[in-house]
């Protein structure tokens, strides 16, 4: 049955948001935990560590996160799950996010002066200590603001897990589609409350680089 | 019960599979120099046009870059007929990936422009050059060089993200490989194998980058 | 037992050799002023000896232990050995005080109380009471070389090496970390410093040590070597840098 596309729809859609919100936070937890050890292994005295880090990132970054999505999907009830959207998207966001995340944190560590690392060891500092105390903190002031940025990227790639049936902000814009028949005021709508989530963040991003570059 | 994985299924489809290849690629390569082509125009505008230019543009860069690809696809295949507009889904397609790629690009060719020391282009002024001049003789060949490295990871992102026009039924790599899902139900079997094809196509396109940088601006 | 003792040490970065057959004693409390032109080796012995930088061949030996041997815990060599380089490394991200405990915190496991005196003291010895709640980059680039010295200090080293410690300051701030490194020389320190302040040399150090295309060329006690200097090279170097 075809209904209008009146104020009701959009409370819903800005609802549904929540869901864009939840499965972005899940995604950049599971990201930070898969791009921190990533980061770490790639600067790693050990080559053969480096190296698989590396193997990992250039491996998924070379994929679409579309065909992550569909390979968890199908591949939960290989493994003898149940098949979750939920499961599925949150592994996928995972692996993905922490592909990305591993590259900016490696970034920001190695941006940090190679002289930081001597003068902790020449106090008798272990790598470990070095690390925690000396390089990671500095690393998280130039990481920051590329950080924010690929949260951009992450809340709008989740618009991709509506292609494996999980109810976020554009599966529910195709469904509100679907029964009012205004895709262009819905899919405006959509885009819209994206938007608003989005551009607070990118130039929140944007001051915080620009006031890095000027403490340089 | 236990799963035997079976690839000979995939494989059988394999002619359909190329056909999916090249949809891709045609996608790819247009909207690489279409895109391009739209950065430029932008960037420029952005560098060395006027107030209104600049405004205009930052509208258009900061709305699609804070928006997903995805329902940019949408809106033009599924929005634009309820306005008398309707697409052809390859068309659409492209049209939402050049306008994508182009306010990506915008800003990697503004910072590029923009890597050019002052005093270049004062040199070039007090030389007596035109402003054509300078751009074509000082600007251009330095900037290409700095902005070559993020440029081509943008166009290998771009290439990963086609993948998105499968769910407008674009028969894509992506979408052929559906197709071969629901044929056969070869699901894991399908995705590895698309997964692979992507990730050849993307270490190719790495390669290619990396021998052009090498020929043009190694030195 | 010498506190330092380096015997035909060799190093060479890639094909180039930057230390050739290097043999040197050091005593407790003696002042060493290595100096030399710049690419004579004269920094890079100086990393060898606290293990930042490794070597090829020959041995060191610091109170008795082994520096290039794969079982010696550098990390508990290096709580015996302060080194204070051209270009300070504090921590940025780190106050005066946070500098300076750092290292007796996590390694000497001293409290945080008991390490914050401890900086009070050592920042007290180099002249920057005040500064301790202060960050790095709010100071000047002499009185962060000072930090970088109380910073040393505060681990109670029994060697310590400054590798150049003020030629990246402007001349009129040389002075005052000069006077920081006298005081450190009057307290009996061991001190080995790569230098080209040929006026301190003169007036602190116990030994010359000229270093030559990765050799020691020549060495002996200060006045003599430098008021008679048996080698050309030597010679020469000095109508260079005290004219």
């Amino acid at each position: 049955m075809i209904r209008e596309f009146g104020t009701g729809d959009i409370v819903y859609l800005v609802f549904a948001a929540r869901w864009t919100l939840a499965l972005t936070a899940l995604a950049f937890a599971g990201g930070a935990i898969v791009g921190l050890t990533l980061a770490v292994l790639r600067i790693s005295p050990l080559a053969p560590l480096r190296f698989l880090a590396s193997l990992y990132i250039q491996i998924v970054q070379g994929t679409p996160l579309l065909v992550w999505l569909f390979l968890f999907y199908f591949g939960l009830s290989i493994a003898g799950l149940p098949v979750n959207a939920w499961t599925a998207a949150a592994l996928a966001y995972s692996i993905y996010g922490g592909a990305f995340l591993g590259e900016i944190w490696r970034g920001a560590l190695i941006a940090v002066a190679p002289t930081q690392w001597e003068a902790g060891a020449s106090l008798g500092l272990t790598y470990v200590q070095q690390m925690r105390h000396i390089i990671i903190p500095q690393a998280v002031r130039i990481a920051t603001p590329p950080t924010i940025g690929f949260l951009v990227q992450l809340i709008k790639n989740t618009s991709l897990a509506a292609t494996i049936g999980f109810v976020e902000l554009t599966r529910e814009g195709q469904l509100t589609s679907a029964s009012t028949y205004k895709p262009f005021a819905v899919y405006i709508t959509v885009a819209c409350i994206y938007f608003l989530i989005c551009f607070p963040l990118t130039q929140w991003s944007r001051r915080l680089e620009e006031r890095f570059n000027v403490a340089r | 019960m236990k799963y035997g994985l079976q690839f000979r299924d995939v494989f059988a489809a394999w002619e359909f599979l190329l056909e999916g290849l090249a949809v891709t690629l045609a996608l790819s390569v247009c909207t690489m120099v279409l895109g391009f082509f739209l950065g430029l125009a932008c960037a420029c505008a952005r560098t060395y046009g006027g107030a209104r230019f600049k405004q205009a543009v930052t509208v258009y860069i900061e709305t699609i870059r804070n928006t997903p690809l995805l329902v940019q696809i949408f809106l033009l295949y599924f929005g634009l007929p309820s306005l008398g507009l309707r697409l052809e889904g390859f068309d659409a397609a492209l049209i939402a990936l050049v306008i994508n790629l182009g306010a990506y690009s915008t800003e990697i060719i503004r910072a590029g422009l923009e890597a050019i020391p002052k005093s270049q282009i004062e040199a070039g002024q007090s030389l007596g050059l035109t402003p054509w001049q300078i751009f074509r003789y000082i600007i251009v060949f330095p900037a290409l060089k700095a902005m070559y490295p993020a440029l081509s990871s943008q166009f290998i992102l771009l290439m990963l993200a086609t993948s998105v026009v499968s769910q407008i039924s674009v028969q894509d790599l992506f979408h052929v490989g559906s197709i071969i899902q629901s044929r056969t139900f070869r699901d894991f079997e399908v995705y590895t194998v698309i997964g692979c094809i992507y990730l050849a196509l993307a270490f190719m396109m790495r390669g290619v980058f990396a021998v052009i940088y090498r020929q043009v601006f190694a030195r | 037992m010498s506190r330092v003792e380096l015997i035909n040490v060799s190093k060479n970065y890639g094909p180039l050799r930057v230390l050739n057959d290097v043999s040197l004693t050091i005593e407790t409390g003696e002042v060493i002023a290595i100096i030399g032109r710049s690419g004579s080796g004269k920094s890079t012995l100086l990393r060898c000896l606290n293990g930042l930088e490794p070597i090829q061949s020959g041995t060191i030996m610091i109170d008795g232990v082994k520096v290039n041997d794969p079982d010696t815990d550098l990390r508990k060599l290096r709580q015996n050995v302060g080194i204070v380089f051209q270009s300070f490394n504090l921590f940025p991200h780190l106050s005066v005080s946070d500098n300076i405990t750092l290292a007796p915190r996590l390694v000497l496991k001293q409290s945080p109380d008991q390490a914050r005196k401890i900086a009070a003291d050592v920042l007290a010895r180099v002249g920057l009471a005040d500064k301790i709640d202060a960050m790095p980059q709010q100071l000047s680039g002499g009185q962060q070389q000072r930090v970088a010295i109380a910073r040393s200090l505060a681990m109670n080293p029994q060697l310590m090496l400054f590798d150049e410690v003020t030629s990246a300051l402007d001349p009129e701030l040389t002075g005052e970390v000069l006077r920081v490194l006298e005081g450190v020389a009057r307290e009996g320190m061991t001190m080995i410093l790569v230098t080209h302040e040929m006026g301190f040399a003169r007036h602190f150090a116990t030994r010359i040590v000229f270093m030559h295309e990765g050799k020691v060329w020549e060495q002996g006690p200060v006045a003599e070597t430098l008021s008679h200097p048996q080698t050309a090279e030597l010679k020469s170097f000095l109508d260079a840098v005290l004219n």
